[in-house]
């Protein structure tokens, strides 16, 4: 006559891990697809300077990067003053147009004219350098370019 | 012989799998957060400069030690934007009957007239050169967005703002008619242009 058995007072159940795996996988996916994989490895010292008139750079379009700076630690070997990086090199002046037919063969023929450069440069570059390589791009005309920074008040730049 | 049950397989370690790939995603993730100020370069040919009334120039000198010269008089940084609304906006010829600036008549004739000469020497730092360019933008955008308020509501597009109604065109999300949306922001651009002008 055991029908009803008293029920144990033992501890607490244990709670069933088995759909632990489930949710890791769920965010491991989302992580996998929202991930990209920085394409250059950066050998200069990089913070953007910040404005709060900007557009969003439209990823439609094809886009070259240009980045300007300081070497960082480690590379101190190439001087303190602000260099280019172009790719993951550092670069000479004259690179800069060979850099952008290369950009551009790699291109369809219709989205050349598109091409628009992002122009990375550390907030504590000096225009001359910006100014010799908008002057290179002239000469190889692409002439879309963006200065990019990041979103902030004006202010923050001068300290 | 009797037939064996197939041995389950633990899956108790999946998870530590899972964590790793999923720590490793997280590290190397970075979302993407790219804007910046756009710009056209001038092309390289050299055509005849025309010929351009001294008061419908607005000249903006940074110099190395990042002190901004407006107009040949030192300014703050913070001050550029009203000064450049105040030249864009004069109407001195009184042709522009949208403006409502002071028609000061030493000042620009109309917005169609009036160039900012932005002139930058090669020790300024980039991070103030940025701020000039920010402010002029913004200079520019005050007087849109306030022409975009002001006619938007008779084409059909009310309380919206001329940055409001560029995100709204390149929104795919957008429900409204986006031609008539690209020809008001296309008016709207010709009745302000962006004449900025680098000198080298």
């Amino acid at each position: 006559m055991s029908k009803f058995k008293k029920k144990k007072d033992g501890g607490l159940p244990a709670i069933s891990t088995a759909s632990l795996p489930d949710i890791v996988f769920m965010l491991l996916f989302f992580f996998m697809v929202a991930t990209v994989m920085r394409e250059n490895s950066l050998k200069i010292q990089n913070s953007l300077p910040v404005a709060n008139q900007v557009e969003k750079l439209d990823k439609k379009n094809p886009v070259s990067y240009i980045y300007m700076g300081k070497p960082s630690s480690g590379y101190e070997k190439f001087g303190t003053e602000a260099r280019i990086q172009l790719n993951d090199q550092f670069a000479s002046l004259t690179d800069v147009s060979a850099f952008i037919s290369a950009e551009r063969s790699a291109l369809r023929e219709e989205l050349i004219p598109f091409l628009t450069v992002a122009l990375k440069v550390d907030r504590e570059a000096n225009m001359g350098i910006v100014g010799d390589v908008k002057q290179e791009l002239r000469k190889v005309n692409a002439l879309k370019i963006n200065y990019t920074t990041g979103i902030g008040d004006v202010e923050t730049n001068f300290n | 012989m009797a037939k064996r049950s197939a041995p389950e397989v633990n899956a108790g370690s999946m998870a530590d799998i899972a964590f790793l790939l999923l720590i490793f995603f997280l590290v190397t993730t970075t979302i993407e957060k790219d804007s910046g100020i756009n710009r056209k370069l001038p092309p390289m040919e050299e055509i005849d400069p025309p010929i351009i009334k001294q008061k419908n120039i607005f000249t903006v000198l940074l110099n190395g030690k990042d002190q901004l010269l407006v107009e040949d008089e030192l300014m703050e940084v913070a001050d550029l934007r009203d000064a450049a609304v105040e030249f864009l906006d004069n109407n001195g010829d009184e042709t522009c009957d949208y403006c409502q600036g002071n028609k000061d008549p030493r000042s620009s004739d109309n917005p169609d007239k009036a160039i900012i000469s932005l002139k930058n020497e090669r020790e300024t730092s980039y991070a103030a050169y940025i701020s000039v360019q920010n402010e002029l933008v913004a200079a520019y955008n005050v007087l849109r967005n306030r022409r975009a308020l002001e006619i938007g509501p008779s084409r059909g597009f009310r309380d919206m703002n001329f940055t409001q109604m560029q995100g709204n065109y390149k929104d795919a999300r957008f429900v409204g008619n986006k031609e008539k949306l690209k020809a008001l922001i296309d008016q709207i651009k010709l009745e302000f242009p962006q004449k900025l002008s680098e000198v080298q």
